[in-house]
């Protein structure tokens, strides 16, 4: 029997504000706990929400982005549920009237082809609390810091038949809301987090399975792990002639794994009902598409023009580009050094090797983009070769300073100098007398193939810092010479 | 000098007649002595309404003297008062003291007005006759075995025993107006959105409205003019200029067309009630007006809706009270459930407790299509009849309650009696509209309200028609007996 998986995934990306949605209380990570929560976000009585304009603008924003319908009309709700980290025993989000209708987006898998992965909805709303339930003997702390932080809860259709597709859409996501600057994106504090639906179903069959939802699955590589490890699951029950059961599961990254979660928590009736307290918002067609002509350039067109400016392949300009901010670190390195392909290479090449290895993220990198340039620079005037750039490069990376500092502080020049590369040839020849018989007596068409060892034997020599086209001249000249 | 009118106490405050603080001692004083009788203060604010008449005397010695300055007056006590216990008349609020003014308490406080205290009301303002209250029931100062309607009586009651000159109060579905209409006072909810509800703890968010009740419809001018106004704190609040509710009030009404809603004095209206109506409604003959008689046909519907509505947003707007951050939690939690349920069910008064329910109920899924929704559809054909009958008329009138004031404990126990006693002042609310009582006769020596409705912002020509029916007729200044022996 052959599987299909089906996964629809909802993603909830904290906005990055100054203020909460409804209330003027700092949205910043990391303060003390209860710090950054007034009597708004407390719900003390009596006090009102007054909506932020800036998230409608983000929100508006990232539906514009994502090609979807921007809701001119969209209507607050109340979701009702009790629980001790959501003060006002109500969300406000929204529901019918949500502020991003149906979009789609493109989504880049690694085997280079590509994807559309359609967006049911996005809609604005609150962020709860933390409940926290270690250093209190028994007891629960309440940390309302986080509480009225606005979020978008970004909803796709099930349209995902791979792990590595869902991957890819989260990638796509984040590349988009922090192209925009509407999110961090950062999923290690909890920026942008994720839940899944997750089922599977015979392949051709056209009804979808009983799904389960896996929740706050929050990085790439535990989303993939996650979806992967609960449809094994599913497969395995449904091969067994069981049957899944609709419901809530948690993955556990330590045993790799997914969890009931209890059934007591899941059966709840939210009441939804329109927020009395607030108006429905209209956003203007003035309003939208002002902020259509002020959008950044967005990481598909990016791919596009990096394709077409710096004649990159279609697979480097999309891995390129999937981060904002590797992009700028392309174009900076590619314009100052002019060798666009060239820098292109180092980054998917030694640079990804290297932050790949520290762990660290592109804006952490020990080389910056300026660097790399000086470097790429070196190797374009034969300063060094490519070879040497390599040991340039690890110095800067640890720390020794720019290309120009390493190279004359390592005495790394390529050795270009006609005299001293004549001595180095006539070692090698004199030194070699079998082989330089062999190279006079074999055919001529045998004979550059042949020059290869003589090379080898003098860049090691010059320690690799001879420049390679004046050895292979000077060596051709002194060989024929001797024909 | 407790009979004053705040008019008179600005008058006679400017004219250096008396201080600031001796007409609030005066009035402190008063409380003390009767309100054992009445029970319409929940806290009397004595240190703090000292130190702001003190402050108010300085200014007017220095003739910089905003609109109310030195004038005492008390609030209902659902509006939040910094450093003062703001309790709803709930147990569940009995330690709560918030530190943040509502603004419709920073405006009078910025119009130097002092403040008395914090009257006594319906547990979070459900009730129609103030026996929900945690602090005990509100006596009518007319007959002090009558309720004095709610679920504002307090602040109705102060006034009508003549404790304060004028008192806040709010109304979600009559709670202002049938107070006023059962102890003779002046009550007048505003348009909806006309008053900040920022710091007024909310019953029904989408009704709920702040107004005056004073003696007087120039008195009821003069708070009015103070509390409303927009408020960028407030996201329903209108936003439009404020206004001075005074300028009006001496133009004349001749050839005001007055709709009289055919449907107001039907079954269930109380004949002697229904006579004084219509003894005020002759008396606005001969100032001139014309009465037009209208239809509302949809209100025979206004309360089953309201029931529905108001209980659901309701259901919503008290989850906050769960003994996690502040109020009544009870002792010795033994899990989350526990501490919900037990610190709920202490802290709510049966009331509340069963407009919770009801209003869970109608929210919930498979219900909420035929009761919520529903009930939406039904406030907006009832705001249509009101929409094309103000198309014929200024103003429309009829009865603000259907009797006057019942016994305590007359009601309690048939909580569906109790609602119908809001029957003509629910519709107001549905629709947004302004509404206002104000006292037109007595019967059996109790007193009978005069409701008008008003269009959409038209408080102004209200209390103008109101404040001539007052220069023509004396009803408004007939005082409680047991409050005038006194």
């Amino acid at each position: 029997m052959e599987w299909e998986i089906v996964i629809g995934l909802e993603v909830h990306v904290q906005l990055a504000t100054k203020s909460k949605l409804f209330s003027g209380a700092s949205t910043q990570f990391g303060a003390a706990p209860n710090t950054q929560a007034c009597a708004i976000d407390l719900a003390m009585p009596g006090t009102l929400p007054v909506p932020n304009e800036e998230a409608f603008r983000f929100a508006a924003m990232f539906g514009l982005a994502m090609n979807a319908e921007i809701g001119r009309r969209s209507v607050f709700e109340r979701k009702n549920y009790f629980y001790p980290d959501l003060p006002k025993g109500y969300q406000t989000t929204q529901l019918a009237e949500p502020i991003v209708g149906p979009g789609e987006i493109e989504i880049h898998l690694e085997d280079g082809s590509s994807k559309t992965v359609r967006l049911h909805h996005a809609h604005l709303e609150e962020d709860a609390g933390k409940s926290l339930h270690e250093d209190f003997h028994g007891m629960s702390g309440i940390d309302l810091n986080r509480a009225g932080t606005p979020l978008i809860e970004i909803v796709s259709e099930p349209d995902m038949r791979s792990a590595a597709e869902a991957v890819a859409y989260l990638k796509k996501i984040h590349s988009i809301v922090t192209y925009l600057g509407i999110s961090d994106g950062d999923m290690s504090q909890g920026s942008m987090r994720c839940d899944a639906n997750v089922s599977v179903r015979l392949k051709g069959e056209e009804k979808l399975g009983t799904r389960t939802e896996l929740k706050n699955i929050n990085s790439f590589r535990f989303v993939e792990r996650a979806i992967k490890v609960e449809a094994e699951r599913q497969i395995d029950i449904l091969e067994d002639g069981g049957s899944i059961v609709q419901e809530t599961r948690l993955y556990d990254a330590d045993k790799n794994e997914t969890r009931s979660m209890r059934s007591k928590e899941v059966a709840n009736d939210y009441r939804y009902f329109p927020c009395p307290d607030l108006l429905p918002v209209v956003l203007t067609d003035d309003y939208v598409e002002k902020l259509r002509t002020e959008l950044p350039e967005l990481p598909d067109a990016k791919a596009a023009r990096f394709r077409d400016e710096y004649k990159l392949s279609a697979y480097d300009a999309d891995l390129l580009t999937q981060e904002r901010a590797s992009a700028d670190y392309f174009e900076t390195a590619a314009k100052k050094s002019g060798e666009a392909k060239l820098a292109a290479n180092w980054m998917t090449g030694e640079l990804a090797a290297l932050l790949n290895r520290e762990e660290l993220s592109i804006e952490q990198s020990p080389v910056s983009a300026e660097q790399l340039a000086g470097l790429i620079l070196r190797i374009k005037d034969n300063t060094i070769s490519s070879k040497i750039a390599k040991q340039v490069f690890d110095a800067m990376a640890k720390g020794e300073g720019d290309a120009d500092q390493v190279i004359e502080k390592r005495g790394l020049k390529q050795v270009s100098d006609t005299g001293a590369i004549e001595k180095m040839v006539d070692d090698v020849i004199a030194a070699n007398a079998a082989q330089v018989e062999n190279y006079r007596s074999a055919d001529e068409a045998k004979r550059p193939k042949m020059m290869g060892f003589f090379v080898g034997q003098i860049m090691k020599a010059s320690k690799g810092q001879g420049n390679p086209q004046l050895i292979n001249k000077i060596l051709k000249e002194k060989l024929d010479a001797l024909l | 000098m407790h009979q004053l009118t705040i008019a008179e106490i600005i008058r006679g405050l400017r004219d250096k007649q008396f201080s600031s603080v001796e007409i609030t001692r005066h009035l402190l004083d008063r409380i003390q002595q009767l309100d054992g009788n009445y029970n319409s203060f929940i806290t009397v604010t004595e240190e703090l309404a000292l130190a702001q008449a003190t402050a108010a005397d300085e200014r007017l010695a220095r003739g910089e003297a905003p609109p109310l300055c030195g004038v005492p007056i008390a609030h209902k006590d659902i509006f939040c008062t910094s450093g003062v216990r703001t309790s709803c008349g709930s147990k569940m609020l009995d330690n709560f003291v918030p530190p943040y003014d509502a603004t419709v308490v920073e405006n009078f406080n910025r119009a130097g007005a002092v403040t008395l205290g914090k009257t006594n009301m319906d547990e979070f303002a459900m009730g129609s006759s103030n026996e929900t209250s945690y602090y005990g029931p509100v006596k009518n100062p007319w007959d002090t075995d009558c309720v004095p309607g709610g679920s504002s009586g307090g602040s109705a009651a102060a006034v009508a025993a003549q404790l304060a000159p004028g008192t806040t109060a709010t109304d979600t579905g009559g709670s202002i107006r049938q107070p006023a209409a059962l102890t003779n006072t002046t009550g007048l909810k505003p348009t909806y959105g006309r008053v900040s509800r920022w710091g007024m703890i909310a019953f029904a968010s989408s009704l709920d409205q702040a107004g005056p009740i004073a003696r007087n419809a120039e008195d009821a001018a003069y708070m009015l003019s103070v509390m409303a106004g927009h408020d960028a704190k407030d996201s329903t609040s209108l936003n439009r200029p404020l206004q001075d509710y005074t300028l009006n009030l001496n133009d004349s009404i001749a050839g005001l067309k007055i709709g009289v809603p055919k449907e107001y004095f039907g079954e269930g209206l109380n004949a002697d009630t229904a006579a004084r109506v219509q003894d005020a409604l002759q008396e606005f003959e001969k100032l001139g007006a014309e009465l037009v008689e209208v239809s509302l046909p949809h209100t025979g519907l206004a309360v089953p809706a309201y029931y529905v509505i108001a209980p659901a947003e309701a259901s919503a707007n008290l989850s906050r009270f769960d003994g996690v951050r502040y109020g009544h939690r009870c002792e010795d939690p033994q899990d989350l459930r526990d501490l919900y349920m037990r610190s709920r069910g202490e802290g709510f008064g049966d009331e509340v407790q069963r407009r919770i329910l009801v209003g869970t109920y109608a929210l919930s899924a498979g219900y909420y299509d035929a009761y919520y929704n529903k009930a939406q559809q039904v406030r907006r054909l009832i705001k249509q009849d009101f929409v094309q009958a103000f198309d014929k008329v200024d103003v429309i009138m009829g009865p603000t309650s259907p009797s006057p004031a019942f016994a305590l404990g007359a009601k309690s126990a048939d909580p569906v009696a109790m609602y119908l006693e809001d029957i003509y002042t629910i519709a107001t609310n549905l629709a947004g509209l302004p509404g206002m009582s104000l006292p037109c006769g007595l019967v059996n020596n109790m007193p009978v309200g005069l409701q008008i409705i008003g269009n959409y912002l038209d408080e102004a020509r209200m209390l103008n028609v109101a404040h001539q029916y007052q220069q023509v007729t004396d009803w408004h200044q007939q005082y409680a007996g047991s409050a005038s022996a006194a």
